[in-house]
């Protein structure tokens, strides 16, 4: 899936990766897609989880190796 | 969202020991990158995580005085609720979230202010043990009561105690 950013968060874990995730969203524009890189298998759940809180959408996820990869699209500010 | 349109945290913090004081700043951070309005209510053993690190904390009477020689607090010297061992188990569990790179508490509550949650001493809390304002790390919210924690509890939609 293309991004227009990238979200290393590899090594920590939660809730680092979403308190990570919300700062860097603010820098972004409605409509933009985030890519968060995580190895804490927590962040499966725990994204749908903030999406659905936020408002934000949660595109999807790809795992490879240890490494999940989430897509995540701004829809507001 | 608009500020009205957010949804309440409201946390208790009764305990003073390290683990539960993370507990209870992981959730509030998580709490507040989700959007929500979080505030954090310090009574009892609570306090010591809001007392300053550095320098003595003044109070008045010798049984107060006394007994924030004992009882120091800060961030910086909480205990593990279990397994403390003297101190060893504490010092273990630090050097584990290092490992992990874990954010120590004293980092916690930093990033926690930046994010907006409030964080209140408990105004009873306070006289009981000779706490004044001037003990306190700074950023901290004037004293309140239990009414008001109830007010805002009463309109919360989540609301812990830790």
């Amino acid at each position: 899936m293309k991004a227009d950013e990238s979200l290393d968060c590899v090594g920590l874990y939660c809730p680092m990766p979403i308190v990570k995730t919300a700062e860097k969203i603010k820098q972004l524009k409605p409509g933009d897609v985030l890519e968060v890189l995580a190895d804490d298998k927590g962040i499966k759940k725990d994204m749908p989880a903030w999406c659905e809180a936020t408002g934000h959408e949660c595109m999807g996820m790809e795992e490879a190796e240890g490494e999940i990869k989430v897509y995540v699209k701004k829809t507001h500010d | 969202m608009t500020e009205t349109e957010k949804e309440k945290l409201t946390i208790v913090v009764f305990s003073g020991e390290l683990d539960r004081a993370l507990a209870a700043f992981m959730l509030a951070t998580t709490g507040a990158s989700m959007g929500m309005d979080v505030s954090m209510y310090f009574t009892f053993w609570g306090l010591n995580i809001l007392k300053k690190n550095e320098g003595s904390i003044k109070s008045r009477g010798l049984m107060r005085r006394m007994f924030n020689r004992v009882n120091r607090g800060g961030s910086k010297r909480l205990k593990i609720s279990r397994f403390n061992m003297f101190g060893l188990g504490t010092w273990m569990m630090k050097r584990l979230m290092k490992e992990i790179n874990h954010p120590s508490l004293e980092e916690l509550i930093t990033m926690a202010q930046e994010m907006g949650v409030k964080l209140i001493p408990c105004t009873t809390s306070c006289g009981l043990m000779g706490i004044q304002e001037d003990g306190f790390r700074s950023g901290i919210e004037s004293l309140a009561g239990a009414a008001f924690f109830l007010n805002e509890a009463r309109q919360s939609k989540v609301t812990l105690f830790i």
